[in-house]
């Protein structure tokens, strides 16, 4: 059998659907557990990014920072975690924080140190305040990278809280890591092809975004950007 | 931090991140050789590029843990599904960046190649394959660190990696070795890297510092066409 028809077979079957630890119970988990530390990194990383875009101090920092992150074994440092404080909030919920940052930051820093100078330089002699400059101009033209930023940070946190079901986190990962234990692999196959489900709703979640979202003089920018 | 346990164990230390950089480096590799055809094509027939970057992307966004059971009806618990795996992700950062490496050569020095009797094979190998190589291996160095540190999620499924390492010292609740774990993946990770920094540099020795570094980051590679993956 493929993997598609031991999914299938065991996403459909009725009794997944019902009771504690069911298939939609743990999908409302996983888009918790991948929610909120992704809103958490945003609220951090777009201030951040924009800030350091406006201002250009740091940029050889996030640069180097987006750089780094490639190499950190994401699986490993939840483990670490989880060995020496246990399984609590903050095992899963800061790493992933933590690890959702640097592609948001370098994307929005990007967005916004690409503005063309021309524009500020526009912006500044239609008297604009810095504020202004920042919120009016540079974020709007900004934005296209902006979303690739949240998009690439949202995809992460989707698979690493998969993986961080490893270390006790609910959600999908639940039916692969259990599925693997008890070497059963209709539920590991089930969740592996809610959790790509997921990723692929993510991913059409975010160009609907940069569709409503990004003005339209900037469109063909943003399909370049992709 | 028990100091003592990794010169005892140095060993399987070894013989572990031995299969890490094997996975790791290999994957990639595959991906480079998938990518430089594909990106050929993809540079010279336009209309080819788009359909294909949709791709990429709808690739790119599966979690590694959920592609490595996708493959394992196909090719068991072994090297080979986390090797593809790690190549089809690889092969999302390598080739964006091979097209644009190869859109990137100025239309004047390919002018000046035909001009000079080369013809399109022998002009693309001699002339805009050499001149794109900065940022292919830009992309190169992304598949690599990627894959070098993915591959240890393929333990999970139990394909032996430096992966080992976190999932037994969680089992024993044994710090260190969770620690030399994340050192190895680091340091491989790195030295893959370096290693790639040099043979640019030894393949194209005519770019200068400046020329270089807007080598490595050009104005029309954004960098998240190579965006980073861990998990």
């Amino acid at each position: 059998m493929s993997f598609f028809s031991y999914a299938w077979d065991w996403v459909t079957t009725d009794a997944h659907w019902h009771g504690s630890g069911s298939i939609p119970q743990q999908l409302v988990a996983h888009l918790g557990y991948s929610g909120l530390p992704l809103l958490i990194a945003a609220l951090i990383a777009i201030p951040l990014g924009v800030l350091i875009g406006h201002t250009g101090r740091g940029a050889v920092l996030v640069v180097n920072l987006a750089n780094a992150w490639r190499a950190i074994p994401t699986l490993g440092l939840l483990i670490l975690l989880a060995v020496y404080f246990g399984f609590t909030l903050f095992t899963w919920l800061i790493p992933l924080v933590v690890l959702a940052i640097p592609p948001i930051l370098v994307n929005v820093y990007e967005g916004v140190a690409g503005v063309d100078p021309g524009v500020k330089d526009a912006a500044k002699g239609m008297g604009m305040t810095p504020w202004q400059q920042v919120v009016k101009v540079e974020v709007p033209i900004a934005l296209p990278l902006i979303l690739v930023g949240l998009r690439t940070g949202a995809i992460f946190v989707v698979a690493t809280a998969t993986i961080a079901a490893y270390i006790g986190l609910g959600g999908l990962g639940r039916f692969i890591i259990d599925g693997l234990a008890n070497t059963q692999y209709g539920p590991v196959a089930g969740g592996a092809l809610l959790v790509v489900i997921l990723a692929l709703l993510v991913l059409g979640l975010f160009s609907l975004l940069s569709r409503l979202l990004v003005p339209a003089g900037l469109r063909g920018a943003g399909r370049d950007n992709q | 931090m028990m100091w003592s346990w990794i010169p005892s164990n140095w060993s399987e230390i070894w013989e572990l991140t031995r299969e890490n950089a094997f996975l790791g480096i290999v994957s990639p590799l595959i991906g480079l050789a998938i990518s430089l055809p594909l990106g050929v094509v993809a540079a010279r027939w336009r209309w080819f590029y788009p359909p294909t970057l949709v791709f990429v992307n709808v690739i790119y966004a599966i979690p590694s843990l959920a592609l490595f059971i996708a493959l394992i009806p196909a090719f068991g618990l072994t090297d080979t599904t986390v090797v593809i795996g790690l190549t089809v992700f690889s092969l999302c950062v390598i080739l964006p960046n091979v097209v644009e490496g190869l859109r990137g050569v100025p239309r004047p020095v390919k002018q000046a190649a035909t001009a000079m009797g080369y013809g399109p094979l022998r002009r693309l190998i001699t002339v805009e394959l050499p001149l794109a190589t900065p940022v292919i291996i830009a992309g190169l160095r992304v598949g690599v660190v990627s894959s070098v540190s993915l591959a240890s999620v393929g333990q999970i499924i139990g394909v032996s990696s430096l992966g080992y390492l976190f999932i037994d010292g969680e089992q024993r609740d044994f710090p260190t070795e969770i620690y030399v774990g994340l050192f190895m993946v680091i340091a491989l990770a790195v030295v893959c890297d370096l290693i790639l920094v040099g043979v640019r540099r030894a393949l194209t020795p005519w770019a200068s510092g400046r020329n270089r570094a807007a080598g490595e980051r050009p104005r029309w590679v954004l960098t998240q066409r190579a965006p980073a993956r861990v998990s």
